[in-house]
């Protein structure tokens, strides 16, 4: 909790915990209950979640984006370290756990990719690994990182969130990626024609012939309406799902936290309750992180899958 | 819940990151663990034939001794019959020389008897006669009764 004099009320320190750093265009007012005055139309660092909602679209999560690019980079340095080597000889060590995971993934996708393509492991290397440190980032204990950006910022009511996969721009960016990456590749597979197809053609086959064909735009309407909810579905549910998860977790680790500070028989049972919600959440974080590695290669797989292909082979 | 520009952000470097990934560790590390495969697949088959390498030695070793084994025995085999014949070629020489001295002793003792008669006949005369002196009391001519001595004699 805050170190200063008046310590926050439960309510205040669990949405303090809720907020990021947010760095965006704050159209000029008054904020934050008259604390904070914006002359001119600008940008600038949120004080408070009343300047966030101002800002709308026009902001970014300078926190989230840190982290995850932090991340991602000490994910990369170690595998790029790995990269340079790896040799045919006999592995040892950091090498041995580097290629243990390479051949996980291979593994993985070789089973639900029967497609050639060079982009698809190198993706869900990334997801996987990528994903799970920033999950990982929940088992650190939910004040250490705040406190100490805070004692560095000089600001006690300084916004700090680090786990990057409790904001859903993070996880709704990435589903999003994965999202235009599967139309992408299912129009390089497809064709324009053929991706448009398989939109309006399934799952009811409109008739070609007969007094029927008055029906076929009717059915055209009625699958391109089916199909645009099955595909929009797919990035909503993988970076929602993962977003959930996690903040769930997130929000259970501070609420175990706000009882540390309430005496010492629950400040014990708050201990026990911590460790055991941080030996479950292992668990949760590596099977989230799994989770949207394997439906990210399945819908790569459907992008790749090609009815027409089918017809002819069958 | 915000949505902001947080999340184009991300996508970027969502992409960035899994392009870098593509580029310079992927096929790095793939290519590496492909040819240590290889190279482990090889070793597997060079051990695979070089205990079947050992396992035709051996065998060729078992049959070279059976080999030798069996000669040896036949040769031993040999030796024996061999051992026997000269034994019984020794045996049957030793039976010869034996027959033959034996021969050449009966002929001496025939010739010792032949010999002994002649002595003995030689001397018939000269015993006759001192047989009949004594039992004549008186001396005889020989030279009268020599030839009904010797005729005597001769008819021994």
């Amino acid at each position: 909790m805050a170190a200063d004099g008046n310590a926050p009320t439960t309510t205040e320190y669990i949405q303090h915990h809720l907020t990021n750093w947010t760095y965006g265009k704050l159209p000029a007012g008054t904020y934050c209950d008259g604390k904070s005055v914006q002359e001119t139309t600008g940008w600038t660092v949120a004080h408070c979640s009343e300047e966030m909602s101002a800002m709308g679209f026009n902001a970014i999560h300078l926190d989230s984006m840190l982290w995850s690019i932090g991340l991602g980079i000490i994910f990369l340095a170690l595998f790029r370290w790995g990269a340079s080597k790896a040799h045919a000889g006999v592995p040892t060590g950091m090498l041995n756990f580097v290629e243990a995971i390479i051949e996980f993934i291979d593994k993985t996708v070789k089973d639900a990719f029967q497609y050639k393509s060079r982009f698809v492991a190198p993706l869900a290397l990334t997801i996987f690994v990528w994903i799970f440190l920033m999950n990982l980032m929940d088992l650190v204990p939910v004040d250490l990182i705040p406190q100490l950006a805070a004692w560095v910022a000089g600001d006690p009511h300084f916004y700090f969130k680090i786990v990057p996969t409790t904001d859903p721009n993070i996880t709704l960016g990435m589903g999003f990626t994965v999202f235009f990456l599967m139309i992408a590749f299912s129009i390089r597979e497809k064709g324009f024609v053929g991706f448009v197809k398989e939109l309006t053609f399934h799952p009811f086959h409109p008739p070609t012939k007969g007094a029927g064909i008055i029906l076929a735009p009717l059915i055209i309407v009625i699958n391109f309406a089916l199909e645009s909810v099955t595909l929009l579905a797919r990035p909503i549910s993988l970076g929602l799902r993962l977003f959930g998860n996690l903040y769930a977790g997130e929000m259970i680790f501070i609420l175990i936290a706000t009882m540390f500070g309430a005496g010492l028989i629950l400040g014990l049972f708050a201990g026990v309750l911590q460790l055991g919600w941080a030996l479950f959440h292992i668990i949760v974080i590596t099977l989230q992180a799994f989770v949207f590695m394997v439906l990210t290669i399945v819908y790569m797989a459907m992008a790749f899958h090609n009815d027409d292909e089918d017809q002819f082979t069958h | 819940m915000n949505l902001n520009l947080t999340i184009i952000g991300q996508s970027i470097t969502f992409v960035i990151f899994v392009l870098i990934c593509m580029k310079y560790v992927w096929p790095h590390i793939t290519a590496a663990m492909t040819e240590r495969q290889k190279k482990i697949a090889d070793g597997l088959a060079a051990a695979d034939r070089a205990s079947k390498d050992l396992e035709l030695a051996q065998e060729k070793a078992k049959h070279e001794l059976r080999d030798a084994k069996a000669e040896a025995a036949s040769i031993l085999e040999s030796a024996n019959k061999r051992a026997t014949q000269i034994v019984e070629e020794a045996k049957e020489q030793a039976r010869e020389e034996g027959n033959r001295i034996k021969a050449a002793a009966q002929a001496e003792v025939e010739q010792e008897v032949n010999r002994a008669k002649e002595q003995l006949r030689s001397q018939v005369a000269t015993l006759a006669f001192a047989g009949a002196e004594k039992v004549l009391e008186s001396s005889v001519d020989q030279s009268a009764h020599k030839n009904m001595i010797d005729k005597l004699a001769a008819s021994l």
